[in-house]
């Protein structure tokens, strides 16, 4: 018997993800280093809030809620410390090759994560993660491109690269801890979040050492990931920024 | 109680296919949102219409737009009750686009994403012909452009930018 509500936190936890992350790209609109770029990051950052919506709309049905106003509902007037995205991708924006490589990251874990979502054995969950694996590769053929051609640049790319690893990479291994909800599931519904971070380390770091860069050994391990529940004080004021229009009038329709 | 026409009033599938055929794609006015496959199908539930639609990219901001006006065409029909249903299975793919919508595309300005099999990567590696002059001598600026479904690309013969709808 699925447990809805176990899934629903799980796929809430997706979401805030993916809508953090969005956020924080979004960020870059009309500061990203040249316009190109200004175009691909203000894409990417729609792409997932658009990844985000159709996870919130997911759990509002197995919760029973009205999927029209569920995701609102979720982002601009749940408070702080209810969301469950990583503390990874709410970390502020920092330099173009903080917010590159902390997307590449994120972006590999989820293809791994997609494609064993597109195989689960809930049909509607299944048929999401299928829609939005399609829309990744555009985001992992970007990244990938970056990484190696900031990782092999200039010395001052490199170095900066190599700043932004030294600092993402003890938050990036929090990708591997369990999901809200996950332990209540029966197999076959969502991917075991410690195997994918096995196939997601050897890939990256496979990929970063290609790139030039080093993964500096005595990083915090898998068995004190941070946890979800947990935010750091940056949090608080994205959210305040994010959600102050919103709670101006709560019932406002647009 | 729910007030609808009985059956042997109501349009023909024929001519609710036809209306909307009608319905332009709000970011692509030039092509219609039958022909881009994303009005899949047509069904009666207790003599209401409901129209499933499978939007394009997830994060369409189009996408309210388009069930609006396909609720208002099918109004203009006579059919004031109707309801769009969303579906994403199977999820939508440009190999759905008609080849006529193909050659509107292309036609104003925008090279049609080439037809991939499921193959999305091994397809991007391929040259894509400029819609202008047809020059396969073109390079890819950016994979994002004015819209999520969308990449930039220049000719190099005949100089100019344009946009191709992204395989998917
Ligand atoms: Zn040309």
């Amino acid at each position: 018997m699925l447990d809805h509500k176990a899934l629903a936190r799980y796929l809430i936890a997706l979401a805030d993800d993916e809508l953090i992350l969005g956020h924080r790209n979004s960020e870059w609109t009309g500061h990203a280093p040249i316009l190109e770029e200004d175009i691909a990051f203000a894409n990417l950052a729609l792409d997932e809030i658009g990844h985000s919506r159709l996870w919130y709309e997911l759990a509002a049905d197995l919760l029973g809620e009205d999927r029209a106003r569920f995701p609102d509902r979720q982002v601009f007037l749940r408070p702080a410390e209810e969301f469950r995205n990583l503390q990874l991708v709410e970390l502020p924006r920092g330099d173009w090759a903080f917010s590159m490589l902390r997307q590449y990251l994120f972006d590999v874990f989820e293809q791994h994560r997609l494609a064993g979502l597109s195989e689960s054995t809930q049909a509607s969950l299944a048929e999401v993660a299928a829609r939005i694996r399609t829309e990744e590769i555009y985001h992992l053929r970007h990244t990938r491109a970056w990484v190696t051609r900031l990782g092999l640049g200039t010395e001052e790319s490199n170095r900066r690269m190599q700043a932004a690893l030294d600092a993402l990479w003890p938050y990036a291994r929090g990708l591997g801890g369990a999901l809200p909800g996950e332990a209540g599931l029966p197999a076959g519904v969502v991917p075991d979040s410690a195997a994918l971070y096995e196939a997601w380390l050897a890939e990256v770091s496979a990929f970063l050492a290609e790139a030039g860069l080093t993964i500096q050994p005595g990083s915090p391990d898998l068995q004190s990931p941070i946890s979800r529940a947990d935010h750091s004080s940056d949090f608080a004021a994205l959210i305040e920024e994010m959600q102050s229009v919103a709670r101006l009038d709560p019932e406002a329709t647009w | 109680m729910v007030m609808s026409k009985p059956a042997a009033t109501r349009p023909s599938e024929a001519e609710i296919w036809e209306a909307l055929s009608q319905v332009p794609d709000p970011e692509m006015p030039f092509v219609n949102l039958v022909e881009m496959g994303i009005v899949r199908e047509l069904g009666w539930q207790g003599g209401r219409l409901q129209v499933t639609i499978t939007p394009t990219f997830a994060a369409c901001p189009a996408y309210e737009v388009m069930q609006a006006e396909i609720l208002a065409a099918l109004a203009a029909l006579g059919l004031a009750g109707a309801e769009v249903l969303v579906s994403h299975n199977p999820p939508w793919t440009s190999e759905w686009i008609s080849a006529e919508a193909r050659q509107k595309l292309k036609d104003a300005g925008l090279a049609p994403p080439p037809r991939h099999q499921g193959d999305l990567l091994g397809v991007l590696m391929d040259p894509v012909p400029c819609p202008r002059c047809g020059s396969e001598q073109t390079s890819l600026r950016n994979s994002f452009g004015t819209t999520p479904c969308r990449m930039i690309y220049t000719c190099n013969d005949c100089k100019e930018p344009f946009e191709m709808f992204k395989p998917l």
